[in-house]
């Protein structure tokens, strides 16, 4: 038992990929399909309300909303924010302005991007026009951005919003967006301390100063006792099978042919099961009670799976607190 | 509403907010504010009624993150217990609805968030409209900063206005210890233009945690406890092209629920994580001069991303407690440019 200063702290990235895939309602359909088709739409709310992007639902009211207009693909910038350096993701690689713009017809504002020589070339009432991309596929990015648009004739930002029945060729009923964040991941002072020891080939638990409970591996807290673990203990190499199943499908990426026992094995000395592979018997072999011992993987960071190791199954009241 | 229970904050406790904690993982940050304010009230983990926390998987980067941060509770065997996956304010509210039923006498709710894995940044653009927003990628700054310009175009701040507000803010934040940005500094560059670096909030992580207390039980616990007049969370519609982002409806109207604008309050801690939004929070609420506005610093000084409400809600009940308010008010946010607001009113027995 001894109380150790904390090890180097180890780290490792950790990317959380997910592309979500969501269906639309009819009018976001209609909305998303029109920017393919280089139209947008939007929906008059109760009071007569054009609100662009449109929604499907009243924000004041939540009364339904279906009636689809058309509005123009020039409007005004309503508020502005210079953005020097882009990241990953937005719509300009280059530093463009976020910019709400009210579209001609419409009565709120939509969010987007608007490529401009500088901040010095962008002001609130700066007259703006969709700048379409030239690949679309229903989505809002279908506008690339928008862009100054100083025509001269233009000064009078009135086209009213037209009736549009919302129905095209083929409308998209569904968008796929994709999601990418990237985080340094650090597991703590006492998952640091269970790696480190597991580079070593050796299993270390922590005690739980109160119930005396030894954790494997540990988390830095007993959940019963909610005190931090700081007492290390070797626990293992050798354990018992406390309760198993057989895994007849295979997952994804794992180079392990099924069918094969995946096991809760309580190490000579811990408080409660881990989990691990059994290997080296027969997979309609292995039963509680079993003794195993670990298997290192090949760089030695950590157990592979685990073995019979040879000694007479253990005693079901030896293990029966742990299952 | 004016509740028929009395309930009131009875212990609060932060960590030191910190630019990265790379040896901590997220219970061992929370265990030592959790055993804190037991250690204030003389409670033991199994003498709390009702236990509630609110963190985000986005920012720890793993699904069901909050569970592990529950083994600094003793959550075993079962306790009574919820999560909120938002700022630890909401937490707050769930636990005082909780003690309001009679279902529970006390109750401990803590929130934490460690911004330093990731980018918070970006993080926090999943929290947007998957359709029209999501896609865009627009970031937590940029979102602000049009809120700010909003601002400006009407007339209601100027960059030294919000350099003011920065400043003032860090030079409180000297007097609080565990404050990530105590002192001012210089307004910086343009992160996203109209504002800079000294207008936006420092990225760290932190946790908190108060105690809650119901009547008698509330009166043997503190000496002086910070009463919960009222309490009230409101929402903005989500589409931030048809909100005024230059006013906060939802704030005063929680506000007005709470029971704020029925007497004159002396402090106001508010959820301002960007100085512009300091602008649009006093606006809102009618706040004179005479109120002392984040004595703490505010989130401009720490903002531990979670839990920055709920230290909010904590630093408004310690003033009372420690006799430096008779009567505050509590705000927090979440979500783009004010989206989603709470207030609580919190009161301390009249002073001997």
């Amino acid at each position: 038992m001894s109380v150790t200063p904390p090890p180097e702290v180890l780290r490792a990235p950790l990317v959380v990929e997910f592309p979500f895939t969501r269906s639309l309602g009819p009018v976001q359909s209609a909305f998303l399909t029109g920017l393919r088709e280089r139209t947008v739409l939007g929906v008059r709310a109760e009071g007569g309300r054009v609100l662009v992007p449109p929604v499907e639902y009243d924000p004041g009211t939540a009364a339904e909303l279906r009636d689809l207009v058309e509005v123009g693909t020039t409007g005004t910038v309503t508020t502005w924010a210079w953005n020097p350096e882009p990241r990953r993701g937005q719509p300009l690689a280059t530093p463009f302005a976020w910019v709400l713009v009210r579209l001609d017809g419409a009565d709120t504002a939509l969010l987007h991007a608007l490529d401009a020589p500088g901040p010095e070339a962008v002001r609130t009432g700066l007259r703006v026009r969709v700048r379409w991309a030239g690949e679309r596929s229903g989505a809002i990015t279908d506008i690339a951005c928008f862009e100054p648009y100083d025509s001269a004739a233009d000064t009078e930002p009135a086209t009213d919003a037209r009736d549009h029945d919302g129905a095209f060729e083929d409308p998209v009923t569904g968008i796929v967006a994709p999601a990418r964040l990237d985080y340094t991941y650090s597991p703590g002072r006492a998952q640091t301390r269970y790696l480190h020891a597991l580079a070593e080939r050796r299993t270390v638990g922590e005690r739980c100063p109160s119930c005396a409970k030894v954790y494997v591996p540990p988390r830095g807290a007993c959940p019963t006792c909610g005190v931090a673990t700081t007492d290390r203990v070797e626990v293992g190499p050798r354990g018992t099978v406390t309760t198993f199943c057989i895994v007849n499908i295979k997952a994804k990426n794992l180079d392990i042919e099924v069918p094969y026992v995946y096991a809760h094995i309580a190490l000579d000395g811990a408080g409660l099961a881990l989990h691990g592979r059994i290997a080296g018997i027969p997979y309609d072999q292995v039963r509680m009670g079993l003794r195993v011992e670990p298997v290192w993987s090949e760089d030695g960071r950590y157990p592979d799976h685990y073995r019979p190791c040879g000694e007479p199954d253990a005693d079901y009241d030896t293990y029966k607190e742990l299952l | 509403m004016t509740p028929d229970r009395e309930v009131a904050i009875v212990a609060f406790a932060q960590s030191d907010h910190l630019r990265r904690t790379d040896d901590l993982s997220e219970v061992e940050m929370v265990m030592p504010v959790l055993h804190e304010v037991l250690r204030q009230t003389g409670l033991k983990a199994a003498d709390i009624g009702f236990t509630c926390s609110g963190s985000s998987d986005y920012l720890a980067g793993r699904a069901f993150s909050f569970t592990m941060a529950l083994d600094g509770v003793g959550a075993w065997p079962p306790i009574s217990e919820s999560h909120v996956e938002t700022d630890g304010a909401w937490a707050l509210y769930e636990a005082w609805v909780k003690l309001l039923t009679g279902e529970a006498d006390t109750a401990l709710v803590y929130s934490y968030g460690k911004s330093s894995p990731g980018s918070v940044r970006d993080v926090l653009t999943r929290q947007l409209d998957p359709y029209y927003l999501a896609p865009l990628w627009p970031d937590s700054v940029a979102l602000a900063a049009l809120q700010a310009q909003a601002l400006v175009d009407a007339g209601a701040a100027d960059e030294s206005a919000l350099a003011a507000i920065a400043a003032r803010s860090r030079e409180d934040a000297r007097a609080n210890p565990h404050a990530q940005l105590p002192g001012a500094r210089p307004q910086g560059e343009y992160v996203v233009q109209p504002l800079r670096t000294g207008d936006c909030p420092p990225i760290g992580d932190g946790a908190a945690a108060v105690i809650l207390a119901a009547g008698d039980r509330a009166r043997e616990l503190c000496d002086r406890p910070a009463w919960i007049r009222g309490m009230d969370h409101r929402i903005e519609a989500h589409s931030l092209g048809v909100r005024d982002l230059t006013d906060s409806p939802s704030t005063r109207l929680a506000a007005e629920r709470a029971g704020a604008f029925e007497r004159p309050v002396d402090t106001a801690e508010l959820h301002a994580p960007f100085s512009s939004q300091e602008v649009v929070l006093t606006r809102a609420l009618g706040l004179d001069d005479d109120v002392r506005v984040n004595p703490s610093g505010g989130a401009l000084a720490a903002n531990p991303v979670m839990a920055t409400g709920l230290v909010r809600l904590g630093e408004a009940a310690a003033r009372i407690h420690r006799g430096e308010s008779d009567r505050a008010l509590a705000h927090a946010t979440s979500g783009p440019c004010l989206q989603q607001n709470l207030v609580a009113v919190l009161e301390g027995d009249p002073r001997a």
